[in-house]
């Protein structure tokens, strides 16, 4: 049988804070990474965990004005019968509905999607795309943390160990828009070889693109927004020329790397076409 | 940590290490080995129990989450048996599996029923998108999917299909 570390369960995030500021422990939520991680003896076990599926306070998906508000425990099944997700977010909707199936959706949760800082995590390029924040806290207080400046490196994020990730903020734009697009081996039970989000403001005007974001995963060591496709989309209307000029800036701008489950070669080829192919999709040509 | 669940209908309580996976003490410590491994980290379904009410991998729950809680493995598929040891009766689902060769090697199966359990119970219908949908976290080593979606839909459409 796998390792089997002690384990603290608190009843209230209090309890959780002052078990985590007296010693580290490694937090466990819906479980999809962490035994998974223990089982595949991928690294030593972690010697404390704290499980945090009791933290009834980090549930819940809400409105707060203009701000979609969602606790860090919220599952993927959660996102995608939430009818809230549903009439603000379907990207999310649409990014909960390709991670694992149905075991996995089940408990995994967007929480655990942001600190495990997997470069494919799914969830995480539509965080980027809609410029949401992540909201953290532990004995010492809250903060507020850009999702752009949360993951810091391969699997490391901003977050301290006193610290628990608590809940997403994501700004309602007026007239924003945003798709989601995975490529994995299969449709269910896939970790991506590329995952995008492309959002974008239309100018009720000329249709022209602002604001526009593209984030993606599976590319690099992090989840990252390509700032260079950002610049050639932005100002621009979702036509041929742009949609050919914004692909292959992406396509010069990401750095993948060979892997297990694909090659660098095919993920820039992949997310120049996926891009491509979104640009096409808004343009309706 | 001292764990109380009901399993299969049936009060359990038992004094375990909270990060146990469910799938252990399913299998060692209550001897219910109908839940299968295959792969222990999430792929293949084949742990799949119904934990309150939802379809989960087994082995991707520590049991210090499952302390209070519901949980129905292949075990408590049937009914209760009411009729000694005569009493061959079986879930809808498995009399199907039966009926249309969905059992083949038989390790996917357990989980297989169980997701498919679940789908049902959250109302599911005969579509087989959907029941693919369902079972998408199953995987059978025998690759043969068609006779499982067809047990399915048959248990989905009454027996009837």
């Amino acid at each position: 049988m796998p390792a089997e570390p002690p384990i603290e369960v608190p009843r209230s995030l209090a309890e959780a804070f002052a078990i985590l500021a007296a010693a580290p422990h490694r937090p466990v939520a819906g479980g999809t990474d962490v035994l998974v991680q223990i089982a595949g003896e991928l690294g030593p076990p972690p010697e404390r965990v704290i499980d945090l599926w009791r933290l009834d306070e980090l549930r819940g998906i809400g409105l707060e004005g203009d701000t979609l508000a969602l606790g860090a425990l919220t599952t993927y099944t959660e996102i995608r019968r939430s009818a809230v997700c549903l009439e603000h977010l379907p990207a999310l909707v649409d990014a909960a509905a390709t991670i694992g199936a149905a075991q996995i959706q089940n408990r995994g949760t967007l929480g655990g999607n942001i600190a495990n800082a997997s470069p494919a995590g799914d969830s995480l390029p539509v965080l980027l795309a809609m410029d949401a924040e992540i909201v953290v806290g532990g004995v010492r207080g809250e903060q507020t943390i850009p999702a752009r400046d949360f993951w810091v490196a391969y699997r490391r994020t901003a977050l301290q160990p006193d610290e628990l990730v608590l809940r997403v903020r994501i700004p309602l734009v007026a007239r924003r828009e945003i798709r989601f697009r995975k490529v994995g081996t299969r449709r269910a039970q896939a970790i991506s070889k590329v995952v995008m989000a492309l959002a974008w403001r239309s100018s009720p005007g000329d249709g022209g693109w602002s604001d526009v974001r593209v984030a993606l995963g599976s590319v690099a060591a992090t989840p990252i927004r390509a700032t260079a496709t950002e610049a050639v989309l932005d100002g621009a209307a979702p036509t041929a020329e742009t949609a050919e000029r914004a692909a292959a800036t992406l396509a010069a701008e990401i750095q993948p790397i060979d892997d297990v489950r694909s090659t660098a070669d095919y993920r820039r080829v992949v997310a120049a076409r996926v891009l491509h192919r979104l640009v096409r999709d808004a343009g309706g040509w | 940590m001292n764990v109380r669940m009901l399993v299969n209908g049936a009060p359990v309580e038992i004094d375990v290490p909270g990060m146990r996976r469910l799938l252990d003490v399913l299998r060692e410590d209550l001897g219910l080995t109908g839940t299968k491994e295959g792969c222990g980290e999430g792929e293949c379904g084949a742990c799949s129990v119904i934990l309150d009410g939802q379809v989960v991998d087994a082995c991707l729950v520590p049991v210090s989450q499952a302390d209070g809680s519901t949980v129905r493995t292949v075990e408590g598929l049937a009914p209760t048996p009411g009729g000694g040891a005569g009493d061959r009766r079986l879930d809808e689902l498995q009399q199907a599996f039966l009926e249309t060769g969905g059992a083949q090697c038989g390790i996917c199966t357990p989980g297989m029923l169980m997701a498919a359990r679940a789908y049902l119970d959250a109302g599911g219908g005969p579509d087989e998108a959907a029941i693919r949908e369902a079972i998408a976290g199953n995987l059978c080593r025998c690759t043969g999917y068609t006779k499982i979606v067809e047990a399915i839909a048959r248990a989905a459409a009454g027996g009837a299909a």
